[in-house]
C-alpha cells in the first residue's frame, strides 16, 4: 500500500535541562519517532519567544511544539509557569486566526522521560500530519 | 562573515551506520560561511581532536559546527579544543546528530537528510555567534549537609578532613538517622551502634563542623559557590548549650504515654526526651504535642529538676542565615506505609511487623532490651515467617507499591534470619522470597551461611494470605518449586517493607531546583559518570535519597560526594556561565518587565545619563543585569517589550535563523 | 505462518486484556488462591502456560471450572498481572467451542440441594456455558 508522501515539518524546542536530556534518552533508548521533527535547544521552554513560533510557521513549518520541565521543576524555578501563560495567550490567538490547535503543544517532559518524549513526538506528529500543510500561515514569499 | 569549519564525527558506526556523514559534511560545505568540512572516525578521541585544530590554524576558522552527539556529551570537550587552539571556546555549536537524529532513525537516506538540516541550523547559528567571556564569582568556603544520617555524617566528616568547615542540618533531635536503629550490620554482622556512635562523636567533636539538630532548611537561594540557605532551628524548649543530657528530666517528666519514635511505637517516652542514650547532641528535648506544661502551663517539673537550669518554655524556633559554597543532600529514606497490604494483616495483628521494627525488638537498646518477644503477649516466637519484596517490584500502575527493587531487603532478611537461628536455636525460620538478590562482596556467601549453616527456611514462593487466628498467625503461601501451597501457623511475621525516598526530600528539591525521578530520588547529573552530583550546579547527592543503598555503597557515594564537594571549595573562583542576558540601554524604555520575571533578582534599574542631539543630557531609567546573579534562563527576553533584552549564546536572531534553517 | 494455537493464545491475551509478560513469577497469585487444592493448574501457572502456548492441557484441565472468580490473585498480584482475566478468557475459549458446554440444563435439578444458594447454580450456568 502507497502511503501518503506527504511529510509534515514540526519544530520542536527543548528546553536544556529536562525536554533536551529527554530527547537524548529516547536516542539512548533507541526509540524512534518520525524525523520530521527537528529540535531546537533553548535554555529554557520561556526563552521561546512567541515570535519564533510565529516565524517557524511563516516559514513553512507545519507544527511547533514546546518541550519543558514538569511545573515545580524547572531548572530556573519558575521559567516553566511563563511559558505556560504565555502558550496559552500564544494559541488562542492561534485559534482566533483559525490554526488548527493541534498544530501547536506544550508538553512536560523530564530529563527521566525518554519514553514520554518519544510517544509525543509520535503522537504530535501524527496529529500534525492528519491536518495537512500548514498554509494559512505561511509567508509564500518565503518559499524558495 | 565568518569562517566556519564543519566537523562531522561518524562516531564508529553509531552515526554512520544510518547518516551518510560523507554526504553530511559534502552538503555542509556550500552553506555560507563554511570554508572547510571534514568527517571522522571519533571526533572526540585526541586524533579527531587534533583535526579540529589543525583546521583552526590552516583555515584561520572563526566558528566551528561539530555534527556529533548530544551537546550535553561533548560541547565541553569541544569548547576546550577550541580554546587550546586559540579559538573562543563559546564559537563553538553542535549538531546533534547521534541521540537525536542516527538513533532514533532506521533509514539512511532519512537520517543524512535531517543530519543535513541539523548541521545547517548550527552553522546558521554559528554565523551569528560572538566570542563570549564567562565572569568570574567568589565561592563561599563552606558546605551545607542536609541529613545527618550515616550518609551526612560520612559526607561532613571528609569535608571536614579536607579542612572545609560544614555544617549538618538534622531534622531530628539528634543525628544517626536509620543506622542509629539497626542492630547488627550485614554481612559482617558487627554492630550498628559500635560502628557508628565513634561516628558521631567525631563528628560532635570536630571544630570544622556545626550540627543543627532538630533543625530544618526553610529557604535556598544563590547558586553553586554563593548559595544563601535559612536554617529554621525548631525550639526544643531546652537550651542546648546549658543542657548536660543527664537525663534526670527524662525520668521526671510525668507524661509517660508518648509513642516512642525510635521504637517505632513499640513502648512510650516522656514528654521531654533524648531519643537514645547515645545521641548527638546529648540534648533533651521537649514534645510540645504531649507537654503538660506547654499545653496547659500545668507542671514544670522538668524545670524544678534540671540542675543545670536549662528548660526554656518561652524558647522559640530561630531563623539561622549562612552562605554555603555547596550543599550536600542526605535526606535519606524510610520504610514505606504497610496500612494498604490488607492480605499480610499489618492493621490486625501486632505480630505482624516489619523489618525495622523486627531490627528494635532484637536490639539490645530496644524495647524488650534485645530478647525477641512477641509485641502482642510478650511470649517467644517459635515459628517466624519473613517475606520479601513487600511493596517493592509493584507494577508502574500499583497504588500500594513501588516499581523498583529496594536492594537492602534481601540481605537483611537473611541477617534476621539467620540472627534469629543462632540465638534461638529451637525456633523456625521460613524465609519466602520471589529471587534473592545478593550482589556485593561476601553477600551471597552470607546468604548460602544463613540456609546450610543455620537451617533457615528459603522458599521460592509468595505469600497470598495471613489471617490472625487465636494467638497464632496463619500464613498462606505458595512453594512453588514443590507445586504446593503451604499454611503455617505461625507466632511472627516479619514484613520486608520496601523503602521510599524521606518525605522532606520533595520540597527540598523544589527549595534547590534540584531534579527528581518519579519516585521521588533525586536525579544525578548522569547515570553512570556523574553519580553523586544533581543536575544543579554545586548541589551534590549523598545516600539513599538518590536510589536505594545498603550501608557500604552509602559510605562510598558519601565519601565521592565529599571529595567533589572539596573538589568546589577548593577553588578561590568559580568561572561562571557567559549565557546570560543583557539589555540593549538605547532601546530600554525602562518599563521593569524583565524586572518582575527575573527569578533571580538579576535585573535592577538605573537611572543613567544619555548624551543627546545639540548637547544636551537626558537621564533615562534601564535595566541592568548582574552578570553574578543572572543564571541564563531568557524570561526576561521574552518578557521585554522593546527588544531589549537578548540572552548571550541564545540570542533571537541565533534562534531565529535556526528556525529559518530547518524550515527552509 | 502463525500455528492455530497461536491465535488461540492471541485471542485469549486479546479477550482478557492480560499481559502475561509482566508476570515476575513470584507466585502470589497461588500463594492466596483459596480454590488451589482443588486445581490441577494453578494460577501461576496458568499465565506461565498461556505465555508459553501451552494451551491444550489447560483447556482440557478441571481447573478451569475450579476457580472461584474471586478475584484475590488479581488484587494482590504486585505486577497487575490479573490471573482470574486468564482463567476467564481460557474458560470462555473452551466453552465458545461447539458441544463444550461444562453445564447442561439438565444437570440442574440435580445439583439442588439444601445448602447451595440457587443464585450459585443460576450464575455457575451463565459461566459455565454458551
Amino acid at each position: 500500500m502507497q502511503m501518503n508522501e506527504y511529510k509534515p515539518l514540526i519544530v520542536a524546542f527543548c528546553c536544556n535541562w529536562c525536554s533536551y536530556a529527554g530527547a537524548d534518552l529516547a536516542g539512548n533508548n533507541r526509540l524512534s519517532y518520525p524525523a520530521d521533527v527537528k529540535i531546537i535547544r533553548v535554555p529554557c521552554s520561556c526563552r521561546v519567544n512567541p515570535m519564533f513560533i510565529l516565524r517557524a510557521f511563516q516559514r513553512g513549518a507545519d507544527g511547533v511544539i514546546i518541550c519543558g520541565c514538569h511545573p515545580g521543576d524547572c531548572h530556573y524555578t519558575s521559567g516553566n509557569y511563563y511559558t505556560r501563560r504565555r502558550m496559552a495567550l500564544l494559541f488562542s490567538m492561534l485559534d482566533y486566526l483559525g490554526i488548527e490547535r493541534e498544530r501547536t503543544r506544550v508538553e512536560w517532559v523530564s530529563a527521566a522521560e525518554g519514553a514520554k518524549f518519544a510517544a509525543t513526538m509520535n503522537d504530535f506528529a501524527e496529529k500534525v500530519a492528519a491536518l495537512g500543510e500548514n498554509k494559512r500561515l505561511e509567508d509564500l514569499r518565503c518559499k524558495k | 562573515m565568518q569562517r566556519i569549519g564543519v566537523f562531522v564525527c561518524w562516531c564508529g558506526s553509531n552515526i554512520a551506520g544510518t547518516v551518510d556523514v560523507q554526504a553530511v559534511s559534502e552538503a555542509l560545505k556550500s552553506e555560507p560561511g563554511v570554508v572547510f568540512s571534514t568527517n571522522y572516525q571519533y571526533m572526540c578521541s585526541q586524533a579527531g581532536q587534533n583535526i579540529i585544530r589543525d583546521a583552526i590554524a590552516e583555515h584561520g576558522l572563526t566558528g566551528i559546527v561539530v555534527c556529533s552527539c548530544s551537546p550535553r556529551m561533548h560541547e565541553a570537550t569541544f569548547r576546550k579544543t577550541a580554546a587550546a587552539a586559540g579559538l573562543n571556546p563559546y564559537m563553538v555549536e553542535i549538531a546533534n546528530i547521534r541521540e537525536q537524529c542516527s538513533w532514533v532513525h532506521k533509514d539512511m537516506p532519512v537520517g543524512t537528510e535531517k543530519a543535513i538540516i541539523l548541521g545547517k541550523a548550527a552553522v546558521a547559528k554559528v554565523n551569528l555567534n560572538t566570542p563570549l567571556t564567562p565572569g568570574e564569582t567568589p565561592v563561599t568556603k563552606r558546605a551545607l549537609v542536609i541529613g545527618g544520617g550515616i550518609a551526612g555524617i560520612q559526607t561532613a566528616l571528609d569535608i571536614a578532613d579536607a579542612g572545609f568547615p560544614v555544617d549538618i542540618v538534622e531534622k531530628k533531635p539528634t543525628i544517626g538517622g536509620k543506622m542509629a536503629q539497626l542492630d547488627k550490620t550485614f554481612p559482617t554482622l558487627d554492630c550498628a551502634a559500635c560502628i557508628l556512635t565513634p561516628k558521631m562523636v567525631d563528628a560532635a567533636q570536630n571544630e570544622k563542623i556545626r550540627i543543627f539538630s532538630y533543625s530544618e532548611v526553610a529557604e535556598v537561594s544563590g547558586f553553586v559557590g554563593n548559595f544563601d540557605v535559612k536554617i529554621k532551628k525548631k525550639a526544643r524548649f531546652v537550651r542546648e548549650e546549658l543542657c548536660t543530657g543527664c537525663g534526670a528530666c527524662t525520668e521526671k517528666c510525668p507524661q509517660k504515654k508518648v509513642p516512642n519514635e525510635f521504637n517505632l511505637g513499640m513502648d512510650n517516652r516522656r514528654a521531654i526526651y533524648i531519643p537514645f542514650a547515645q545521641a548527638v547532641p546529648k540534648v533533651a528535648t521537649i514534645d510540645a504535642d504531649y507537654c503538660n506544661m506547654l499545653k496547659n502551663g500545668k507542671c514544670g517539673v522538668c524545670a524544678k529538676v534540671c540542675a543545670a537550669g536549662a528548660i526554656d518554655y518561652k524558647q522559640k524556633d530561630e531563623l539561622i542565615e549562612e552562605k554555603y559554597g555547596a550543599i550536600v543532600v542526605a535526606t535519606g529514606f524510610n520504610p514505606i506505609s504497610m496500612e494498604k497490604f490488607d492480605e499480610f494483616a499489618y492493621n490486625q495483628s501486632k505480630d505482624v511487623i516489619t523489618s525495622l521494627e523486627f531490627e528494635r525488638l532484637t536490639n539490645a537498646a530496644g524495647p524488650t532490651a534485645g530478647k525477641l518477644l512477641r509485641p502482642s503477649d510478650g511470649k517467644h516466637p517459635r515459628t517466624i515467617v519473613f517475606v520479601q519484596c513487600v511493596g517493592s517490584r509493584c507494577a508502574s500502575c500499583s497504588e500500594k507499591g513501588k516499581e523498583y527493587c529496594s536492594k537492602i531487603c534481601c540481605m537483611y532478611t537473611a541477617k534476621h534470619a539467620m540472627l534469629t537461628r543462632d540465638k534461638y536455636p529451637d525456633t523456625d525460620v521460613y524465609v519466602f522470597y520471589i529471587d534473592v538478590r545478593t550482589p556485593g562482596k561476601n553477600f551471597d556467601e552470607f546468604y548460602r551461611r544463613a540456609v546450610e549453616e543455620y537451617g533457615v527456611h528459603y522458599i521460592k514462593g509468595m505469600v497470598g494470605k495471613v489471617s490472625p487466628e487465636g494467638d497464632k498467625l496463619r500464613v498462606q503461601a505458595s512453594d512453588l518449586i514443590a507445586g504446593k501451597q503451604l499454611h503455617i501457623d505461625a507466632d511472627l511475621v516479619v514484613l520486608a517493607a520496601a523503602i521510599e525516598p524521606d518525605k522532606s526530600a520533595r520540597p527540598l528539591a523544589t527549595m534547590l531546583t534540584a531534579s527528581m525521578d518519579t519516585n521521588d530520588f533525586f536525579t544525578e547529573a548522569h547515570p553512570k559518570l556523574r553519580p553523586v552530583e544533581s543536575p544543579t550546579a554545586g548541589v551534590f547527592l549523598s545516600g539513599a535519597c538518590q536510589g536505594p543503598k545498603d550501608i557500604p555503597e552509602t559510605v562510598a557515594q558519601a565519601g565521592a560526594a565529599a571529595s567533589k564537594v572539596i573538589g568546589l571549595l577548593a577553588k578561590d573562583k568559580l568561572t561562571g556561565n557567559p549565557c546570560i542576558a543583557h539589555s540593549d540601554e538605547m532601546m530600554c524604555n525602562g518599563c521593569s518587565s524583565c524586572e518582575n520575571v527575573c527569578p533571580y533578582g538579576a535585573i535592577t534599574y538605573i537611572d543613567k545619563e544619555f548624551r543627546m542631539p545639540n548637547r544636551t543630557v537626558a537621564v533615562r531609567r534601564v535595566a541592568q543585569v548582574n552578570p553574578a546573579v543572572c543564571q541564563g534562563c531568557g524570561a526576561c527576553t521574552v518578557a521585554c517589550p522593546s527588544g531589549a533584552m537578548d540572552l548571550r549564546g541564545f540570542a533571537s536572531g541565533q534562534i531565529i535563523a535556526e528556525v529559518d534553517a530547518i524550515c527552509k | 505462518m502463525k500455528k492455530s494455537t497461536e491465535y488461540l493464545r492471541d485471542e485469549i491475551l486479546r479477550s482478557s486484556g492480560v499481559n502475561v509478560k509482566k508476570c515476575m513469577r513470584c507466585g502470589k497469585c497461588s500463594g492466596t488462591c483459596p480454590a488451589y487444592d482443588e486445581m490441577e493448574y494453578h494460577p501461576h501457572q496458568f499465565v506461565y502456560m498461556v505465555e508459553t502456548g501451552d494451551l491444550e492441557p489447560l483447556m482440557n484441565s478441571k481447573s478451569l471450572y475450579r476457580c472461584l472468580s474471586c478475584f484475590a490473585c488479581v488484587d494482590r498480584c504486585p505486577r497487575g498481572v490479573e490471573p482470574a482475566k486468564l482463567v476467564e478468557a481460557v474458560r470462555l475459549s473452551v466453552i465458545r467451542r461447539q458441544g463444550e458446554n461444562h453445564m447442561k440444563a439438565d444437570d440442574v435439578p440435580g445439583m439442588l440441594d439444601e445448602d447451595i444458594p440457587q443464585q450459585a447454580l443460576v450464575s455457575a450456568f451463565r459461566k459455565y456455558t454458551k
